[in-house]
């Protein structure tokens, strides 16, 4: 399993996730650097967090001029698998490689903490290792992170599986009511609670949540054992797939 | 008023001298040692070196008497930042820095601002920052200007941290009526490097071309260090809100990773960023610190806009720019980097073998002045004179009536409440090593790739240094190195930001020597090198100077495998009180709130008994005998109880607890007072024998409290209160003080 990792101006994230899939996951992992379309043969690649290009127009909008996003649209084209957290979600719907939109959060203010996500799907190349109701702990840090889609497009995600995670309360539970105020687990006001979304081709999934800091044992150890490393069934979950997609095809080269 | 616009080149006179703020003294050093009257230029040049904020001419008397060594110290004050050793063949680099009036005027900008000039301090070194922490002072809650300060502040520090991808990984706040007319925000950054390959600002071998890479320059933020930075405000303060820079951390994280790409290849010989008086006293210090002249051609300075003159490009303030010394061969490989990052690099100057400061524009010498003369203003040893005492009340505090009240009423005050509508703001994330979140006693980051773990804290209690502020800078020094040890950490370096009034009152000078005497004694008791810092004069409005404010920064390495945390974490673990209590009410947060009184005598301050406390907490430490750690400071054993029990992060349960009483102490100092030296600790009931043993062992007295368990916090029969009662009241009361008429 090979990963690349882009690095845009401003990206934050970019060393972080690098660290885990090769340090913590034990992947090769290759920094794609936004003025070249080459991806290196990577089979996976990870738009990081950060502010792409300072993101001072809107978030994401610059990023996807690049020359790395014209072979990233390629790559997906081709049924190659995208994975894009916070900034990286943001620019994927600019790219419009991903429905929706990502606007200020409700409270017009940063926002930063551990949020609750509820696995709504596992029929996918990003979360088939957890099951389906699992309740994750993994951070949010953004400013713009409020999802939203007209209805049709999101009851169309809906009926296709197509929403990974939902921001939820610790128990798993989601207010009944869409216009209830749920500030007590939705950090930003996302519509129908959506914290993650997947592609129609279902090789493309954004989310606003960072897996890659709930991902190293080593520092999710201290405080007394406060975080679980729940970002990393992301990123195995990718991994067991291209695992065994790979099987199959020789598998089937054999026969 | 006056001054002339800065387009213009006006005649220079004595008049215009002193306008520009040189003293008639000043003016007659400048005439003499040029043998003529300065040029326009020479004269603004002159200005921003010999201002307070450049030259420390104030305080650099009194500075001489601080502990500067130690066998771990890389650097210590002179550079951009002071840097300790840490073991692994790496230092950390740090510093605490004040951007005070320009957040006042300006509070987005001027707080954005000032955590990109302390970022740069840091890389500029060569090191990878790799956390940032504030202190903050505001003026009382109910003032008008207070909210839209705080919200403007913490936005900006935000906005400039979260941008550029460092973590803000804690910090202090405090209101007091004593900063509604002169808020300060104080920025602390830390970074990492390879001790071999610290970058140093000091310029050598002449002929080596002189680069000026990120930013143009514009007209932005002209006379900040001067004019806003030293001296007072007064109503016509408002007027000098362009004199704020504009931050742009986008350009700064490409600057940042440019810079540390040259300091990887090994391209420069000296790196210095630009920060107060931008280009002037960057290419002075340079030069002044390798002993060298320096020319400067500024037509060769890239601008954003048209028609600038000489003046306006030595005295800009633009940020995320950084000059660059380096052999010339190595000019197109800087340039070769700064291009991939989408940054300019100019070559702007050379060094010379002639001592002189030399800038040419438009073909024509404007300055040529030596370098020693603008580096080197002599230190001023101005008058100092202790205030009468106040006349101190002798009378007896009654007793409160009502304890679940009064605690209740603490809880939410402003300076006890919890900080987590701040930090919610804040990454503190990014960078993958963070270990223990904002809201403990210190924080604590990982060096990712390494075993390390840095403890880091910023503390101040200005209320005990108006009271005494020998005391009160000594307190601050020890409450920092108790909130490391808490954390299960040796502290091993120090930074100061020493924010105080005008100079010019002896009255001022008096607190500002008491102070740093106090960050002296203590240093020197606790074996702790002051490596960096940064002085605030001309902290007041119309007369009325901020209390006395010597933030103490501090850093430490954890010991133990892991670091300790402050919440209760299970029930049945005995609760354990380490150190001293005595009755002192006086100076404490409960004697302002429920008795509206701020005077007295600050706690008593005992070095020797704070080494103890150290060696016991330490040494609990490594042998895993703690459950939970946390310092005793504002607010008291009660606060300290209350934080216990609701600074659980979220996902984890709360605890409650049960105390008793001390008997012999009047039950509102026993709760509520401020004595130093103590640590509120929690053990499993097999380890406390241990404890008391270890405890004993040093002479540090240590009593059984209690038990962790409940759901209620029960101390003694005064108070029975449940958790998630104070936890929600705690953690609401700064966002339902600071939100309240946001919307107005």
């Amino acid at each position: 399993m090979k990963w690349g990792v882009v690095t845009f101006p401003g990206s934050n994230d970019d060393r972080d996730t690098a660290h885990v899939l090769r340090s913590v996951l034990g992947h090769e992992t290759v920094a794609l650097w936004h003025k070249s379309a080459d991806l290196q043969g990577v089979d996976c690649v990870v738009l990081p967090g950060g502010f792409s290009y300072g993101d001072y127009l809107r978030c994401g909008a610059i990023a996807r001029f690049s020359p790395i996003m014209g072979a990233v649209a390629r790559h997906a084209a081709g049924g190659g698998l995208v994975l894009g957290i916070c900034n990286g979600f943001q620019v994927l719907c600019e790219a419009g490689l991903l429905p929706g939109a990502l606007v200020r959060n409700r409270d017009l203010r940063f926002v930063c903490r551990d949020v609750t996500l509820r696995v709504e799907s596992i029929s996918n190349p990003f979360t088939n290792l957890a099951f389906a109701g699992d309740v994750w702990r993994i951070p949010v840090k953004h400013g713009e992170g409020c999802y939203v889609a007209d209805p049709a497009t999101l009851d169309e995600m809906e009926r296709e599986a197509r929403i990974l995670v939902r921001y939820c309360r610790p128990d798993g539970s989601r207010a009944r009511d869409e216009s209830a105020d749920r500030s007590d687990y939705n950090p930003n006001g996302s519509a129908r609670d959506v914290a993650g979304v997947m592609n129609a081709g279902r090789n493309v999934f954004g989310l606003m949540p960072h897996p890659e800091h709930a991902a190293d044992p080593a520092i999710l150890g201290a405080e007394g054992g406060r975080r679980r490393a729940d970002g990393m069934r992301i990123f195995q979950s990718i991994a067991h797939w291209v695992d065994q997609r790979r099987e199959q095809a020789s598998a089937g080269s054999m026969r | 008023m006056g001054r002339p616009t800065t387009s213009e080149r006006p005649p220079v006179t004595p008049e215009l001298a002193r306008e520009h703020g040189l003293t008639a003294e000043e003016w007659e050093r400048l005439c003499a040692r040029l043998g003529r009257v300065p040029t326009y230029e020479e004269l603004g040049v002159a200005t921003v070196m010999w201002s307070e904020h450049c030259s420390y001419k104030s305080s650099r008397f009194h500075l001489r008497r601080l502990p500067t060594t130690g066998d771990r110290v890389v650097q210590g004050p002179g550079e951009n930042a002071g840097a300790v050793s840490i073991g692994g063949g790496l230092a950390v680099v740090f510093k605490i820095e004040s951007h005070n009036h320009p957040s006042y005027i300006e509070p987005y900008q001027g707080a954005a601002t000032g955590v990109g000039g302390i970022l740069r301090d840091i890389f500029t070194m060569g090191a990878r920052p790799i956390a940032s922490l504030n202190s903050l002072r505001f003026g009382d809650p109910s003032h008008p200007k207070t909210r839209g300060l705080v919200r403007g502040v913490v936005a900006g520090i935000g906005g400039y941290g979260n941008s550029i991808g460092v973590p803000t990984v804690g910090g202090e706040v405090y209101f007091d009526h004593g900063y509604d007319g002169n808020c300060l925000v104080n920025a602390f950054t830390l970074g990492v490097v390879e001790e071999s390959r610290l970058m140093l600002a000091k310029a050598s071998g002449v002929g080596n071309p002189v680069l000026l890479i990120g930013s143009r320059t514009g007209r932005d933020g002209i006379h900040g260090a001067s004019l806003l930075a030293s001296a007072e405000f007064d109503a016509t303060s408002e007027e000098k809100r362009p004199t704020v820079q504009v931050g742009d951390p986008f350009t700064e994280k490409l600057l940042l990773e440019a810079t540390l790409e040259i300091q990887a290849a090994d391209l420069a010989v000296a790196v210095q960023d630009l920060g107060a008086a931008g280009l002037t006293s960057s290419s002075v210090e340079m030069a002044s610190r390798g002993e060298l002249g320096i020319e400067l051609d500024l037509d060769q300075v890239p601008l954003r806009e048209t028609g600038m003159t000489a003046y306006e490009i030595m005295l800009s303030e633009s940020q995320e720019r950084m000059l660059v010394v380096c052999e010339p061969a190595r000019v197109a490989e800087i340039q070769e980097v700064c291009r991939k990052w989408d940054l300019e690099a100019a070559v702007v100057g050379r060094l010379t073998d002639d001592g002189t400061y030399r800038v040419r524009h438009h073909g024509a010498e404007v300055i040529a002045v030596p370098v020693d003369l603008l580096a080197d203003p002599p230190a001023l040893e101005r008058p100092v004179a202790e205030p009468a005492d106040a006349e101190v009340a002798s009378e007896v505090l009654p007793e409160p009536g009502d304890y679940d009240e009064v605690l209740r009423r603490l809880v939410a005050s402003p300076n006890l409440c919890s900080r987590q509508w701040i930090w919610d703001q804040y990454d503190h994330f990014v960078g993958g090593g963070t270990l223990v979140h904002p809201g403990g006693d210190a924080a604590v980051v990982q060096v990712v790739g390494t075993d390390l773990k840095v403890a880091m804290t910023v503390d101040c209690n200005s209320r005990y240094c108006l009271l005494d502020p020998y005391v009160g800078a000594s307190i601050a020094i020890c409450e920092a190195a108790r909130n490391l040890v808490a954390s299960g950490a040796e502290p091993i370096g120090v930074s100061d930001c020493l924010n105080f009034g005008n100079p010019e009152r002896p009255e001022i000078m008096w607190q500002f020597e008491q102070a740093v005497n106090g960050i002296r004694d203590a240093c020197v008791a606790f074996r702790l090198p002051v490596v960096s810092g940064n002085v605030s004069f001309y902290n007041e409005t119309e007369g009325r100077a901020i209390p006395p404010t010597p933030t103490i920064a501090m850093v430490g390495l954890v010991r133990a495998p892991q670091p300790l945390t402050s919440w209760f974490k299970s029930a049945g673990h005995e609760i354990w009180l380490l150190g001293s209590s005595r009755e002192e009410i006086a100076g404490s947060e409960f004697a302002a709130i429920v008795h509206g009184r701020r005077d007295g005598a600050p706690p008593w301050v005992d070095f020797r008994a704070e080494q103890a406390l150290h060696q016991v907490v330490l040494g609990a430490a490594d042998r895993s005998l703690l459950a939970s750690c946390h310092d005793v400071s504002e607010g008291g054993l009660a606060m300290a109880m209350v934080e216990a029990c609701c600074s659980v992060p979220d996902g984890l349960s709360m605890q409650g607890a049960r105390i008793r009483l001390a008997e012999g102490m009047r039950p509102d100092a026993w709760l509520f007072g401020e004595s130093q030296g103590r640590m509120l600790v929690s053990v499993p009931r097999e380890s406390s024998s241990a404890l008391r043993d270890l405890a004993a062992g040093h002479g540090v007295p240590a009593m059984h409290l209690g038990e962790v368990g409940g759901s209620t916090l029960e101390l003694d029969d005064l108070v029975s209160i449940p958790v998630a009662d104070l936890a929600a009241t705690w953690r609401g009361a700064f966002g339902r003080m600071v939100d309240a008429g946001a919307r107005t």
